[in-house]
């Protein structure tokens, strides 16, 4: 089975996030990700940042300090070229985990 | 306290850190701001934005996990800090640098040596699968050029085989004269090396073509340089060596200096040619080994498959050749340490000297962890404040490792600039003026990496002792006690058994450095079979002046004339190869009646020399039983020789060996006439050979050692010798020297041993010294103040000497009985290279007693002295 774990979904919620809205600080990723979910998925909002670093350490984003609208200082996340990549593995390999987890509750 | 809070925000305020925080922040802030926009009060708004982060300190660390150069960053603080604190505590590091540079510099030379000789490969462009082959037997190593060739033409494992042969000769040029050291190689040497020539050519296989045919020499780089100016006009002329011309056809690259790691020859020759009469006739004999051979494996070929091909071959050859050939056999070495020659005794020398070196570092770390584990007892507040104050155990230990990993790669920086000198001035040294040795011992990357390996390692191993502590500190504990004495003193700290570990290593340096003084002072006046002292040699070979075997006798015979003449000699003799020289000849020897001569049927192999009448006296050596030579023995009287004592005996058993006889391969049987006392041939740890000599006449040589005995000293023998010689054959070129300095080849793998061992016995010295007194002066630091109050109370300087000393005390006498009982272990490993070294010694045994216990005193003076001299009032105002 590909790389399933919870990890790999909040990578790719985030992953999804920043392809759709091009340019977002965490706060901003946190609150689309609510958002578009429904509120139906809430992440204690910290453990973003770890996910952040480390993503950005493999180089699928890149940061970059700027002002927001509200006159405050942020630290805002794009996606790289990598990170395109990795989003589409990422979510083909969902696909088949979801697919595999519908096929099990069908059985029966 | 701002010191120390300066302390604390120098661990947790980084650049990373502080940009991680502002990160976090603002997104609370956002958070809080959102919520009183959506009509929370800013209480409730900041409780809620906390609520929905999480736990802020777990988030942060994690984040900073993920941030690999935050790591970078960590670990460079970490050394800042590191380097601060050893600054502040210059003792501790100054003591540490300095055990620190001789325990790692030691380990530097000595793995230098060992690269330089035992895994450097040649210096050729290609050294892959280059290797001598020698016989099974250890020791055994030359081969003859007859077998050569069939091990050549025969093999079907190597691209190909090659043969040398080192040689000396005079080669004279129109306006000078000088005596060189030369390789006669086979013609494919070059090619199979895949050497160029840097001017002219140098010679191939096709241009041997029978004995003579090819009289050529190739120039070495520097030999052109220093004995013709670098003129490329020399390519093409002629010069004589021994008084036959020869063509200089090209110039040697400068960085080949010819397959042996040590020798730098002059110039090479054409294996089929000679410059001398006989020179070539050992082309035909298969029986006579004298040359070396090094072959280069064809690629894909194992070193195992090589072996077996060549010995399949040997096993032919013996059952063609039984009389010469038989029990033949190959084996495969490491190339370049004249045909392993030097290979065998150097490697477990070098070996042995290399766990001694490891072991001064060993005992140098003991040193150390116990000088660094008494400095982190002594800094326990500190330690315990840090820890109470939020900063974890593998923090603060990560933080103790990094000062001593830092202190241990300065020393070894500073070890290695030491080494390298010291390696350098030995590639600079010429031990024997007479032979073309370099010993190029020149440090390379391999050097360096081993070096700084050793640093990190001992950094490490060091660094790691005060783990316990610190798991251990109960830091309410250490604050409320105060002073950090209590709990350091346990019954046995740690600290003592390390003690007691550096002690064992050192009186087992000391030990093997007291049996290696001994041996050599004892072979120095071991029987050698003729007393050197008052000897002058004056040694040529009459080759160089144009004579033959047999004519060189009626010369020979002027000289010892001549010789005799000088007023003052008291003594003269002839032999061709001074025993303990560059090493005599063997031979089997049969019994009488012997048909079949293979050497399986020989009685044993015996060492031969030719000699004059008188040399026996000259040389000092006792003839036990009947005459010395005369004159009359010659060339056509009836065959005679001297025998050892071995010899006769291993013969002849206990009936006496005058008037019986023996034979030679040569068929002849000899008459034996007397009989003398065992000597020492080739070396001085050899195991003893029967021995054989024969007059002059009836076995000429060219090879010449005149023997001068006289109570002259040599300075004032050598110009009436000259004098004398000249007017014989001004031609001839002679070495003149003492026969004691004669010996110094000899006797140089045991002074290098001595030197080396002596060298490693004094470090240890110093750490014991160093490591006793460290751990007598800390406690009796840690304990004055109680001593004190047992001063004010009435004590008596022995009770307070007893309790303050008797520690280390009885650490010095256990380690040092277990390092004698290591020693005596150890020692039969040095009983090798150092003759007549034992450690059972009662001398020696005593000599190590009193000087550990000697150490023992001095360290622990100082601070007995100031256990004493105790002033209680003083002492308790302090407090």
């Amino acid at each position: 089975m590909a790389r399933n774990d919870l990890q790999g979904s909040l990578d790719l919620l985030v992953l999804k996030t920043l392809s759709q809205m091009g340019e977002l600080h965490g706060y901003g990723i946190v609150l689309h990700i609510q958002r578009a979910s429904e509120e139906l998925l809430r992440v204690e909002e910290g453990s973003l940042y770890p996910a952040l670093h480390r993503m950005e350490q493999s180089g699928w984003i890149r940061s970059e300090w700027k002002v927001t609208e509200t006159h405050r200082e942020a630290k805002y996340y794009r996606l790289t070229a990598a990170g395109h990549k990795e989003l589409l593995k990422a979510e083909k390999s969902f696909e088949q985990l979801v697919k595999g987890v519908r096929a099990v509750l069908r059985y029966a | 306290m701002s010191t120390l809070r300066r302390m604390v925000n120098s661990f947790h305020r980084s650049k990373i850190d502080q940009e991680i925080d502002r990160e976090l922040r603002s997104h609370l802030e956002m958070r809080i701001a959102d919520n009183v926009a959506a009509g929370m009060s800013p209480e409730e708004a900041r409780r809620d934005a906390f609520l929905r982060f999480g736990n802020r300190t777990v988030i942060k660390e994690e984040v900073a996990a993920a941030d690999a150069p935050l790591i970078f960053d960590a670990l460079w603080r970490e050394v800042r800090y590191a380097a601060r604190q050893l600054r502040r505590s210059p003792t501790f590091t100054t003591a540490a640098l300095i055990t620190l540079v001789l325990g790692i510099g030691a380990n530097v030379i000595v793995f230098g040596v060992l690269n330089a000789l035992l895994l450097r490969p040649l210096d050729v462009p290609q050294p892959t699968g280059l290797y001598n082959v020698v016989h099974q037997t250890p020791g055994y190593d030359s081969q003859s050029y007859p077998d050569f060739v069939d091990f050549q033409t025969r093999n079907t494992t190597f691209t190909g085989i090659a043969a040398y042969r080192l040689q000396d000769a005079g080669l004279t040029t129109a306006n000078a004269a000088y005596r060189c050291w030369y390789y006669r190689v086979s013609g494919n040497y070059f090619d199979m090396l895949g050497v160029q020539p840097a001017y002219g050519r140098v010679f191939h296989a096709s241009d041997e073509r029978g004995p003579n045919s090819a009289p050529y020499i190739v120039l070495s780089h520097g030999f052109w340089v220093s004995h013709f100016d670098s003129d490329s006009r020399i390519i093409g002329a002629t010069v004589r060596i021994n008084k036959h011309p020869f063509t200089v056809i090209g110039i040697a690259p400068s960085v080949f200096h010819g397959t042996d790691v040590f020798i730098w020859p002059d110039f090479w020759m054409p294996m089929v040619d000679s410059p001398d009469a006989e020179g070539t006739d050992f082309l035909s004999k298969r029986g006579s080994h004298n040359i070396w051979i090094l072959g280069k494996l064809k690629p894909g070929v194992s070193p195992q498959q090589a072996t077996d091909n060549l010995n399949a071959i040997a096993r032919e050859l013996a059952r063609l050749y039984p009389a010469t050939d038989d029990g033949l056999s190959a084996r495969l070495v490491k190339p370049g340490l004249m045909g392993d020659m030097i290979g065998d005794p150097a490697r477990s020398y070098i070996a042995g000297i290399m766990v001694l070196a490891l072991l001064v570092l060993l005992a140098a770390c003991a040193n150390l962890a116990s000088l660094f584990a008494a400095r982190t007892a002594d800094r326990s507040r500190e330690l315990a404040i840090r820890l109470a104050i939020g900063s974890s155990r593998w923090y603060v230990l990560r933080q103790l490792l990094a000062e001593a990993v830092l202190i241990s790669l300065l020393g070894g920086v500073l070890g290695t600039i030491f080494s390298t000198a010291l390696l350098r001035a030995l590639t600079r040294w010429q031990p024997f003026p007479q032979f073309p040795i370099h010993v190029a011992v020149s440090p390379d990357v391999k050097v360096y990496c081993v070096a700084l390996l050793l640093s990190v390692a001992s950094g490490i191993l060091w660094g790691l002792v005060p783990v316990r502590q610190v798991w251990a500190t109960d830091s309410a504990q250490v604050m409320k006690s105060g002073a950090a004495g209590t709990m350091i003193f346990r019954r046995f700290a740690f600290r003592d058994l390390l003690l007691g570990i550096q002690i064992t290593v050192c009186t087992l340096l000391v030990t093997s450095s007291f049996v290696a003084l001994l041996g050599m002072q004892r072979s120095l006046h071991a029987p050698l079979g003729f007393k050197p002292q008052g000897v002058t040699l004056a040694e040529t070979d009459m080759h160089m002046g144009g004579y033959t075997d047999n004519s060189s006798t009626q010369i020979q015979k002027r000289m010892l004339q001549e010789a005799a003449g000088i007023s003052g000699v008291t003594a003269v003799g002839i032999i061709n190869e001074t025993p303990l020289g560059t090493g005599g000849s063997t031979t089997q020897v049969y019994r009488l009646g012997t048909a079949d001569f293979r050497s399986s049927n020989s009685v044993f192999g015996a060492k031969y020399f030719s000699i004059s009448p008188g040399y026996l006296e000259a040389a000092g050596t006792h003839l036990l039983t009947g005459r010395d030579f005369t004159w009359h023995d010659a060339a056509n009287a009836p065959k005679v020789a001297i025998v050892n004592d071995r010899f006769a005996r291993a013969m002849f058993g206990k009936t006496s060996a005058l008037g019986r006889r023996f034979t030679l391969a040569d068929k002849v049987s000899y008459e034996i006439v007397g009989v003398i006392e065992d000597g020492k041939y080739d070396s001085l740890t050899e195991t003893p050979w029967a021995a054989m000599f024969f007059p002059l006449e009836q076995s000429p040589d060219t090879d010449t050692s005149l023997v001068v005995r006289s109570q002259l000293p040599p300075a004032e023998i050598v110009p009436q010798l000259r004098q004398v010689l000249t007017r014989i054959d001004p031609n001839l070129p002679f070495t003149f020297q003492s026969w004691p300095d004669a010996l110094g080849l000899v006797l140089f793998p045991a002074r290098v041993a001595t030197a080396t061992l002596g060298v490693m016995g004094f470090l240890a010295a110093m750490l014991a010294v160093t490591g006793v007194f460290g751990i007598a002066m800390y406690s009796v630091s840690k304990r004055i103040r109680e001593f004190g109050i047992r001063v004010a109370l009435g004590a008596q300087p022995v009770q307070l000497m007893r309790s303050a000393l008797s520690r280390p005390l009885i650490l010095l006498l256990s380690g040092t009985a277990a390092g004698l009982l290591l020693g005596v272990i150890a020692s039969e490993l040095l009983a090798q290279i150092v003759y007549q070294a034992t450690p059972r010694d009662p001398l020696v045994l005593a000599a190590v007693m009193a000087t550990m216990t000697i150490l023992g005193l001095f360290a622990i003076w100082i601070p007995a002295r100031r256990a004493l001299r105790v002033q209680p009032a003083g002492l308790l105002r302090e407090e």
